[in-house]
């Protein structure tokens, strides 16, 4: 996204004569050392359903196309923007987030994969042990399922956050305007580069 | 609580003391005449009696000495008045919530002032700057700082800075030109005002005031970011306004020709100066009350005093070297604000909260009352149409358009830009206040001619600012359709996700190469956490950082909260006849293996539950609403019959101990031998149960099944779990089909019990130790024996309903998480070692729960 000159050692800017980049290539990058949540977020670039395409699936190397989609996702809100659009935005921002959580891709966090997600979302502080934060995990859950599903009949079981569920509680986060990143350097045409491939 | 509100008072009575026992000029003809005003009649009779008194020889046994009390009392009475008037005031909420309470107590000021000029036929009573800047201002502002969202604040702080140092300075300059340009144009008559001393009036009319704008918005519960921008102006722009108002004064007393380009730039130098070194000074104190906190465990009663002195103290010291002090107490309260309430005990932690909060609304008052008594005064009333209008008229506009000017070059670079709406409010919420009258009460009436024109201008912005925008701002933030805070409640997985996406957004920062806000922050955070944590913080307290953690502290507190007062509330017999819940209950957990079970009730067990016997982990939705309800109900019932008979009765009591510095209780050494020796006890009668093979009682609640029956949510799963028990039961499976139900339940439980022996029934140790069960079987005590059972039954799950409760017992994982592959076997083991003897017929106790 043209911000690449500001940390020249970065990857892509060995997209240029190399056909794209894998996983190594964003594991390598220094600043992400402290991240808890690298690998998910590492994971995420390379999911084929964040690229627009209706796609399912993992890629083992993206190029520079590909490395803008996922980017696309951070897009700030146009001020012009109706309120259609908005909650376009928003709902593509949800799916990413979605889809961090949800590594098999059936539609469903089970919670598993919520655990997981949260156990290393947690490990950081180190003041947390990982049955802690597994419970935070499952009380999280247990709130969704209460106020999702009030009334289902007893028997039933909770499979897991559905994206509608995940959309639902999250109501209350103004995620269009947050969940983006402004990027100060950015000109024309880079926007429109942007804009095409979506 | 109690003790906290009787340690401020006292405080505030001493800080309002000290501050009338130091010289003040005007405090000192304030005590003079109110004695002769308010108190006329008893200086009347106190003169008598000192003048009595002299002439007796002999000790007087009572004398009268009002001029020995005469400062202190009056001041006492003074912060009494004020506050009786708040009293008042909010005793009307239908007036309170449409003219704000600043307003009112300004109103109320008036009343005050018109009846001392009564009385006095002068006006003796009037805000001083020194007891405004040093014993009421700090407060409020230390309490501003220390309450301060930090992360909001530093988030908006470009747009704050820019309002604040640019937008002052504009209104500033604006006012003074302007309303020297009118001057010149012949719109004010006659007046001896110049260039410069229209320039230091427009620099002390400049700043918003803090304590106006906390006052005002507090109310209307404006957006977030829109109250911290207002907010944070409000408290920025000091350090400029106290600049700019020395700058000029300097530059009034040095006469125009002698200013030169050396001298302004002396004047933008000591600008950065004084407001970084405020900043400074308030950094380096907000650091010493952090370290300090670390060390004071062993003075408990007295660390709440620290935050206080040394906040005070750091005003002062920015004061005595000439730097912004409000700055200075604002960085001390937002720097030391985490790291002394990770330190301290919590009690010191809620002490500090709420001395803090009575300090500032004490002294709020007070500042309002004031200003409303300070106006009821014939001296300073110089009335000039001209000037006072067009002033007016100056401010609102240069308001506005500063501020929509500043924030359209903001919005050009901000993520959210602040809307249209919102720039109008932040126009509308530029309160003058008691700082602009302080600063213009300090003007030299020798070198400003026109200084009582000014005073009393200021004043007439301040009430027309604070009385009219103030009750208009509701109204407007209404019909403008503002975004006003949400009050959510917080949940978990929004907390969660939030944590998530902020990781998400530094590590796209991070992978693009972008330094932005999210980059700056997860550095600062890296920074803070690896190395001011780990100087200012106790090592213990660096845990309980996490806010995800906090959150979920948080709700299990709630939970453990609602809890008991549903338990406390519902503590009466009709609870228990709710059956039919825990059987419901306790069937699905019977029939869908543990998952559900821990999934639902307490996670603790997380670790052994998915794999079980369904590979899918999932989580029930069994709990819905009512059966949750109900089963809270009927265990919390259960566990106070529980503790109520069983649990060692701890024999703590509060006894007085005369010392000042612990409110320990006593604890009795004996205590812990007393439960060993229970639990022994206990052992040993189930071993020889046991052995004897005494068998399970048959009738134990018999008659319950049909109303279980009955309220039966479905019958089906009803059956279900019957049969499921009857499958594990082997033996007891062709018992009548009337009990097996309730059977079951004890059974199944039994096996909980056993491990934790500190919980099982303590039956009276005479009977135990003396009688054997299989020969005292009908002597034993029969109700305590059916509640005991039942207790015992119900006890060792009732804290795992509390759904988040989890890791708090995580240690003390005994009650309730046997495992299931030992339930049959263990099961029919445990209900023969445990089951008390028979029950003679139904006691008249047992009625309870039929």
């Amino acid at each position: 996204m043209g911000a690449s000159q500001t940390r020249p050692e970065h990857n892509y800017d060995d997209l240029t004569d190399k056909s794209g980049c894998n996983r190594d290539d964003l594991d390598r990058i220094p600043a992400l050392n402290n991240n808890p949540i690298r690998k998910q977020i590492i994971t995420a670039f390379f999911d084929k359903r964040n690229q627009h395409q209706n796609d399912v699936g993992s890629l083992d190397e993206i190029g520079f196309e590909q490395f803008l989609m996922v980017m696309s996702h951070f897009r700030p809100v146009n001020s012009t923007a109706t309120e259609e659009e908005k909650v376009t935005v928003r709902k593509q921002k949800l799916r990413f987030l979605f889809n961090m959580h949800d590594t098999d891709n059936d539609g469903i966090i089970t919670l598993d994969e919520y655990r997981t997600v949260v156990e290393e979302l947690l490990s950081q502080s180190g003041a947390i042990e990982t049955e802690v934060a597994r419970s935070i995990a499952d009380a999280a859950m247990l709130e969704v399922a209460s106020t999702n599903v009030p009334h289902m009949a007893p028997d039933d079981f909770y499979e897991g956050i559905t994206f509608e569920h995940f959309e639902q509680i999250l109501k209350g986060i103004e995620m269009e305007s947050r969940m983006s990143i402004r990027f100060l350097d950015m000109n024309t045409a880079t926007m429109r580069c942007g804009k095409l491939s979506s | 609580m109690l003790r906290c509100g009787y340690a401020l008072f006292w405080l505030l009575g001493s800080v309002l003391l000290i501050c009338v026992v130091s010289p003040v000029k005007g405090e000192a003809v304030v005590t003079r005449e109110g004695s002769h005003l308010k108190l006329s009649e008893s200086s009347h009779s106190n003169e008598s009696q000192h003048g009595h008194s002299f002439n007796i020889t002999g000790i007087p046994i009572v004398s009268f000495k009002w001029h020995h009390v005469e400062t202190p009392y009056l001041v006492a009475f003074w912060v009494l008045v004020s506050f009786l008037g708040k009293l008042v005031i909010e005793a009307n909420h239908h007036v309170t919530s449409v003219i704000p309470e600043s307003a009112l107590l300004i109103c109320f000021g008036f009343i005050l002032g018109g009846m001392i000029w009564a009385a006095d036929k002068v006006q003796t009573f009037r805000l001083t700057p020194t007891v405004f800047f040093f014993y009421l201002l700090p407060q409020v502002i230390l309490d501003a700082g220390y309450h301060m969202p930090n992360k909001l604040f530093f988030t908006n702080l470009g747009g704050i800075l820019v309002h604040a140092v640019i937008g002052t300075c504009w209104n500033a300059a604006s006012l003074g030109l302007s309303l020297w340009g009118c001057q010149m144009g012949g719109a004010m008559g006659d007046l001896d005002i110049g260039l410069l001393q229209y320039l230091l009036f427009g620099s002390l009319m400049a700043a918003v005031d803090p304590v106006a704008v906390i006052a005002v918005f507090e109310q209307v519960h404006v957006n977030d970011v829109l109250f911290i921008m207002v907010f944070g102006e409000s408290l920025l722009n000091d350090g400029v306004t106290v600049v700019l108002f020395n700058v000029f004064d300097a530059f009034v007393s040095l006469g125009g020709p002698k200013i030169d380009a050396a001298e302004i730039i002396k004047g933008i130098v000591s600008f950065f100066v004084v407001a970084f070194g405020g900043s400074l000074v308030g950094l380096v104190f907000g650091l010493l009350i952090s370290l300090l906190t670390r060390c004071t465990k062993n003075i408990q009663i007295i660390e709440p005093g620290f935050i206080f002195v040394l906040g005070y103290l750091s005003y002062l010291t920015a004061e005595m070297l000439s730097l912004s002090a409000i700055l200075s107490i604002v960085f001390c309260g937002m720097c030391c604000q985490k790291y002394i309430n990770a330190n301290m005990d919590e009690n010191s932690v809620q002490t500090v909260r709420y001395s803090m909060k009575a300090f500032a609304n004490g002294s709020e008052t007070i500042i309002f009352v004031f200003l409303g008594i300070s106006a009821i005064d014939k001296v300073i009333w110089v009335w000039n149409t001209g000037f006072i209008l067009l002033t007016l008229l100056f401010v609102l506009v240069y308001r506005f358009i500063g501020v929509f000017f500043l924030t359209w070059i903001l919005n050009r670079y901000r993520l959210v830009p602040l809307e249209f709406v919102d720039q109008v409010i932040m126009s509308y919420g530029g309160l003058r206040g008691a700082v602009a009258y302080g600063l213009a009460v300090m003007l030299d009436e020798n070198k400003i001619k026109e200084k009582n024109l000014m005073v009393c201008t200021t004043l007439i912005v301040v009430y027309f600012t604070v009385i009219l925008q103030g009750i208009t701002m509701k109204p407007l933030v209404m019909w403008l359709k503002v975004k006003r805070a949400a009050v959510t409640e917080v949940s978990l997985l929004e907390k969660l996700t939030n944590k998530m996406f902020n990781h998400t957004l530094v590590a796209i920062e991070d992978i693009s190469g972008q330094i932005g806000h999210n980059y700056m922050r997860s550095k600062w955070k890296y920074f803070e956490e690896n190395w001011m944590s780990w100087i200012l913080m106790k090592p213990s307290a660096r845990k309980k950082q996490d806010q995800v953690f906090d959150v979920f502290h948080q709700l299990n507190l709630k939970d453990a909260m609602e809890y008991v007062t549903e338990g406390e509330r519902r503590g009466s017999l009709e609870f228990v006849r709710n059956e039919n819940s825990i059987i419901d209950f306790k069937k699905k957990s019977e029939s869908e293996s543990f998952d559900i079970n821990n999934a639902n009730m307490s996670n603790d067990h997380g670790a052994m539950s998915t794999t079980s016997r369904d590979p899918i982990p999932s989580v029930s939705l069994e709990m819905h609403e009512q059966i949750m309800k109900a089963v809270r109900e009927a265990e919390a019932i259960n566990a106070h019959h529980l503790l109520d008979q069983h649990l060692y009765k701890s024999r703590k009591q509060h006894r007085h101990r005369f010392s000042r510095s612990h409110f320990d209780i006593n604890r009795d050494e004996k205590e812990v031998q007393e439960i060993f020796q229970r639990t022994m006890r206990n052992r040993l009668k189930s071993f020889t149960s046991a052995k004897m093979g005494v068998k399970p009682p048959k009738t134990i609640v018999k008659h319950t099944q049909k109303e279980q029956q009955q309220k039966m949510p479905n019958g089906k799963s009803m059956d279900k779990a019957k049969t499921s028990y009857s499958g594990d039961e082997g033996s007891e499976g062709d018992s009548a089909s009337g009990y097996d139900q309730s059977y079951m339940r004890a059974t199944y439980r039994a096996g909980a019990g056993i491990e934790n022996p500190a919980f099982m029934p303590d039956l009276d140790p005479m009977d135990l130790l003396q009688i054997p069960p299989w020969l005292g079987e009908s002597e034993l005590d029969s109700s305590m024996v059916a509640l005991s059972h039942r207790a015992q039954v119900d006890l060792p799950r009732t804290p795992s309903n509390l759904r988040r409760l989890a890791p708090l017992r995580i240690s003390t994982r005994s009650t309730d998480s046997f495992t299931l592959e030992n339930i049959p076997d263990t099961q029919q083991m445990d209900s023969d070692q445990l089951q008390p003897p028979p029950p003679p017929p139904r006691p008249p106790r047992d009625d309870g729960y039929v």
